[in-house]
C-alpha cells in the first residue's frame, strides 16, 4: 500500500498544472464560454497533440499511454482548478471510460485510436426527462431512450437531456431500454456516430457557462448490430459502474476547484485592507478559511482513494475485492466533494465581499460550476442515501 | 498510488489475527470492546495484565525500531495490526501514552542511558505513563507553563506546581512533565522536559469529577517532587514537547479510528433494530458519519504514506479538527438514533451506558489537545499563511 503519488504521477500533475494555468486563464475561459461550441478548438488540438491528456487511460494497444484512473484524476484536478473549457471531461471521463468498461473489441479498436489522435470527441447520454423528477435521479431509472431489435440491427427512439457536450461530440454512447422494462432490466448500451440519420441535437444554454449541455432527439434512429456495446443482464450494472467512474472524475475536478477558490480568497484577504488591517488578520475570516482548507484536504483523500478503487475496477488485473468498493467509494467522493465545492465557492463570494458579487471577478464562475457539478449525477443527499442503503437496508 | 497489500503483509495479518484469537479469551474475554474513549476508567488492572500479555507475544510497540526493542513494523503492517486489533474487539490500550508518546520521544531525544532505563518498562507493559502539559493557566496557551523546576545542591531537579487534565495519572507509574527551568523566562523559552516518578511523596493525584460523573482526568500536584531525569538540556522542553505532538498524529490515530468504527457499528445495529434506519433524516446522518470516518482513514493513510516529495502537511494540520468534530457529532447521533431510550441510564445513581458516555465524553474531544478554535487558528496561520493572532499583555 502506497497512498501517495509516484514520481511519474507527480510529473503528470505538475505538467498539467503549468500548462493549464498558462492557457486557461480568466480571459481564455470567458472567451470560450461565450461561444456556442463552448471551447477553443485550437486549444483542444494543442492538448491532444502536445500534452496527450486524452490518451492517458487508453491502453497502449490502442495507441494510448496505458496509464490509469489515478493519473486521470491528477489531470482532472488541475482542469477543475482553472475551469478548463474543453471536451476533455465528456470525451475521456464519460466516453473513454464507457468504452473501456463496456466496449467490444471492435468498438475499442475503431474509436479509441481516433480519440487518441484528437480526431474524435465523445460523450455519454442516458438521461431523459425522468432525470428531473424526485429531486434528480441519475441511474437506470432515468434512461430516456428505447431500443427495439429490427432487421437492420436496432431502432433507437426517445429524448436525451443534460448530455454534456452533446451538441458537439462526434461519438455518442447512449443507454436505452427495451419497452416495458424497468430498473436494470432491458438496458443496453450503444455507440453511434453523432451524424447518424434521425439524431437531432440542440445546445441548451446553461447556468454554468463553462460546460455545455445538450438535448438530443432520437427519431427512429437505425444502428447496425455492431453498434451494441452491451445488453442483457450485465448492461445495467455496467452503466452503474461507468457512472461511478464519472462520479470519481467529477469529484477530482470539484476538489481542484475547491482548492482554487480557497487560494483566490486567501490572496484577496491578504491584499484587502479595512480598519487599518489586512482582512486576513480577522479571526472570523481565518476560521472560515480554515474550514475551507479542511474540506479541501478531506476531499483530496476521498478523490485519491476513489481513483485507486476506480483503477482496480478498470484494470483487467485489478484486485476484485477493492473493485467491489467502487459504488461506495465513488458515492463518498461525489458526496463530499460536491458539498465541499459548493461550500467553498459560496464562502469565497462572502470572503471577497462586494467584488465577489461582480461579473468581473471569477468567483461566480466557480460558484455556478459548483452547483452544476453538485447536481449532475446526484447531489450529496442522493449519494448519502446510496451509502445508507448499503449500510442499513 | 496503490492500495493492495503484499503477500508478506497478508501473512502478517494472519499472524496477528491468529494470535488475538488464541489469546483474547479466558480472563480477557470481558475486555472485548472495552476501555475506549469515554470508557477508559474501566478494568484498569485487567487491561494492564492484557498489556503484559501483548508484550509476551511481542505485540506492544510494533512500530518502534528493532534496536529499541520494537517489532520494526512497516507502516503497512502497523495499519494491519490496528485493523485486526479492532476487528477482534481487543480493549483500549492502557499503555498507549507510553507506547505512542513517551517512547517515541525518548527514542528521538533521550540519551542511550535514559532509553535503557525507561523503554523496557513500556515494552513489557509493566510501566504506564501519563502526560504533564496542561496547567490551570496553560490550556490553549500551552507555553504559559508556571510549574517550576529548580536544581538543588545535589544537582537533582525539584518540581513545584500543578498540572491538570492528566488522563490515567492515577494508574500511571511515570509522568513526562514540561516545567520552567528559567524563572525569568516567558512563553516557550526556558522550559525543560522532565521524567517524574508518580510514586513519591511530592506527587499528589486528585481526580476531576467530569460531567460524565466519572474521572478519567486528574489534577496532579508537585510539591518538591524529584524528577528522575531531564531529557535534553534545560531550555529544550518546548522543542521536545512539540516533537511529541508530531508523534501524536502518527499511527496511533489508526487505532483510535478502529474504536470509532466499533461505536458507529453499534449505532448502525441499533438503528436497524429500532427502525431509526427508516427515518430519512437519520439515514442521511448515519451515512454522513460513515463517510466522515472512511475519509478520516484515507486522510490518515495519506499522512502515513507521505515522503519528502509528497507534502501531506495540510492533511496532518486538519486531522484533529476533523476527527474531534466528527466524534462529537457521532455522540449526538447515537442519542438521536436511540430516541427516548437515550434518557435511560444503566443504573442508579448515574451509571451511564456506553453510548451515553460517548455522547457526553465527546464534548471534551473538541477541547483537549487544542480546541477546535485553536486548531482553526493553526490551520489558517500555518496552512494558509494568514496573519498570526496578536498576543495580549495580561
Amino acid at each position: 500500500m502506497e497512498f501517495r503519488f509516484t514520481d511519474e504521477q507527480r510529473m503528470i500533475r505538475d505538467t498539467a498544472a503549468a500548462f493549464l494555468q498558462d492557457v486557461s486563464d480568466s480571459a481564455a475561459v470567458r472567451k470560450a464560454m461565450a461561444t456556442e461550441l463552448g471551447y477553443d478548438p485550437d486549444l483542444w488540438q494543442r492538448i491532444c497533440q502536445e500534452l496527450c491528456f486524452q490518451a492517458i487511460t487508453v491502453p497502449e494497444a490502442y495507441g494510448g499511454m496505458g496509464l490509469g484512473q489515478v493519473e486521470l484524476g491528477a489531470v482532472l484536478e488541475q482542469m477543475g482548478k482553472v475551469l478548463l473549457c474543453s471536451p476533455f471531461f465528456a470525451t475521456v471521463g464519460l466516453g473513454v471510460n464507457a468504452l473501456l468498461l463496456a466496449g467490444t473489441e471492435e468498438q475499442k479498436a475503431r474509436y479509441l485510436p481516433a480519440i487518441v489522435d484528437g480526431a474524435l470527441t465523445a460523450t455519454l447520454g442516458w438521461t431523459g426527462v425522468e432525470a428531473a423528477r424526485f429531486g434528480g435521479q441519475w441511474g437506470c431509472e432515468a434512461i430516456g431512450l428505447q431500443w427495439q431489435a429490427c432487421d437492420e440491427g436496432y431502432r433507437l427512439s426517445g429524448e436525451l437531456r443534460y448530455v454534456i457536450d452533446g451538441h458537439s461530440a462526434d461519438l455518442l454512447i447512449v443507454a436505452a431500454r427495451a419497452p416495458g422494462t424497468a430498473g436494470r432490466d432491458g438496458v443496453a448500451l450503444f455507440a453511434l456516430s453523432a451524424d447518424t440519420a434521425g439524431v437531432r441535437r440542440e445546445w441548451q444554454p446553461t447556468l454554468d457557462q463553462t460546460r455545455r449541455q445538450a438535448r438530443l432527439q432520437f427519431v427512429d434512429v437505425l444502428v447496425p448490430t455492431s453498434a451494441c456495446m452491451a445488453g442483457g443482464e450485465a448492461a445495467g450494472q455496467l452503466l452503474d459502474d461507468i457512472l461511478a467512474l464519472v462520479k470519481v472524475a467529477l469529484a477530482a475536478e470539484q476538489m481542484g476547484a475547491a482548492q482554487q477558490v480557497l487560494d483566490m480568497s486567501v490572496a484577496y484577504m491578504q491584499e484587502r485592507v479595512q480598519f487599518g488591517r489586512q482582512i486576513a488578520s480577522y479571526q472570523a475570516l481565518k476560521h472560515k478559511a480554515a474550514d475551507m482548507l479542511l474540506k479541501c484536504e478531506v476531499s483530496r483523500s476521498a478523490v485519491y482513494y476513489a481513483a485507486c478503487i476506480a483503477e482496480e475496477r478498470v484494470n483487467p488485473d485489478g484486485d476484485a475485492g477493492l473493485a467491489a468498493e467502487l459504488a461506495e467509494a465513488a458515492a463518498m467522493a461525489k458526496a463530499y466533494c460536491s458539498d465541499t465545492l459548493f461550500h467553498n465557492a459560496g464562502s469565497a463570494i462572502q470572503l471577497h465581499g462586494g467584488v465577489g458579487f461582480t461579473w468581473e471577478y471569477d468567483v461566480h464562475l466557480y460558484f455556478k460550476r459548483a452547483k452544476a457539478s453538485e447536481l449532475y449525477l446526484g447531489a450529496g443527499a442522493a449519494q448519502r442515501e446510496l451509502i445508507a442503503s448499503l449500510l442499513l437496508d | 498510488m496503490k492500495l493492495t497489500f503484499t503477500a508478506a503483509d497478508e501473512a502478517f495479518r494472519a499472524e496477528i489475527a491468529g494470535w488475538l484469537q488464541d489469546n483474547l479469551c479466558g480472563e480477557f474475554e470481558q475486555l472485548r470492546f472495552r476501555g475506549g474513549p469515554g470508557d477508559e476508567h474501566m478494568f484498569p488492572a485487567e487491561r494492564k495484565r492484557w498489556e503484559q500479555k501483548l508484550a509476551e507475544g511481542g505485540w506492544t510497540c510494533v512500530g518502534w525500531p528493532r534496536e529499541h526493542g520494537g517489532r520494526g513494523c512497516s507502516i503497512e503492517q502497523q495499519v494491519i495490526f490496528h485493523e485486526e486489533y479492532a476487528r477482534a474487539g481487543a480493549p483500549g490500550r492502557v499503555g498507549h501514552i507510553g507506547e505512542g508518546l513517551a517512547g517515541p520521544t525518548l527514542i528521538a531525544f533521550a540519551s542511550p542511558e535514559q532509553q535503557q532505563k525507561y523503554l523496557p518498562g513500556i515494552l513489557a507493559g509493566t510501566e504506564l505513563w501519563c502526560q504533564g502539559y496542561s496547567e490551570p493557566g496553560a490550556g490553549s496557551d500551552l507555553a504559559n507553563v508556571r510549574t517550576r523546576a529548580v536544581q538543588d545542591a545535589d544537582g537533582r531537579w525539584i518540581l513545584n506546581g500543578q498540572k491538570v487534565w492528566t488522563s490515567l495519572a492515577h494508574e500511571s507509574d511515570w509522568c513526562f512533565v514540561v516545567a520552567r527551568t528559567d524563572p525569568e523566562s516567558r512563553g516557550h523559552k526556558g522550559l525543560g522536559f522532565f521524567l517524574v516518578s508518580m510514586h513519591q511523596p511530592g506527587v499528589t493525584v486528585r481526580p476531576i469529577e467530569q460531567l460524565t460523573g466519572t474521572s478519567e482526568f486528574n489534577e496532579v500536584f508537585f510539591d518538591d517532587a524529584v524528577a528522575a531525569d531531564i531529557v535534553g538540556a534545560p531550555g529544550d522542553g518546548w522543542k521536545i514537547a512539540m516533537g511529541l505532538l508530531g508523534f501524536e498524529r502518527g499511527v496511533s490515530t489508526l487505532g483510535q479510528q478502529m474504536q470509532f468504527q466499533n461505536e458507529l457499528d453499534q449505532i448502525v445495529r441499533i438503528a436497524r433494530e429500532n427502525g431509526a434506519a427508516r427515518d430519512p433524516a437519520l439515514r442521511q446522518r448515519i451515512a454522513e458519519a460513515h463517510i466522515g470516518l472512511r475519509l478520516m482513514r484515507y486522510n490518515a493513510m495519506r499522512m502515513l504514506s507521505q515522503d519528502s516529495n509528497n507534502d501531506a502537511g495540510p492533511a496532518a494540520l486538519v486531522y484533529k479538527l476533523h476527527w474531534a468534530s466528527w466524534h462529537r457529532n457521532l455522540g449526538a447521533l447515537a442519542m438521536d438514533v436511540l430516541g427516548p431510550e437515550a434518557e435511560m441510564v444503566e443504573s442508579a445513581p448515574y451509571n451511564l451506558t456506553r453510548l451515553q458516555s460517548l455522547f457526553l465524553f465527546t464534548r471534551s474531544d473538541t477541547l483537549y489537545g487544542g480546541t477546535n478554535q485553536i486548531q482553526r487558528n493553526i490551520i489558517a496561520e500555518r496552512g494558509l499563511g494568514m496573519p498570526k493572532e496578536a498576543k495580549g499583555n495580561l
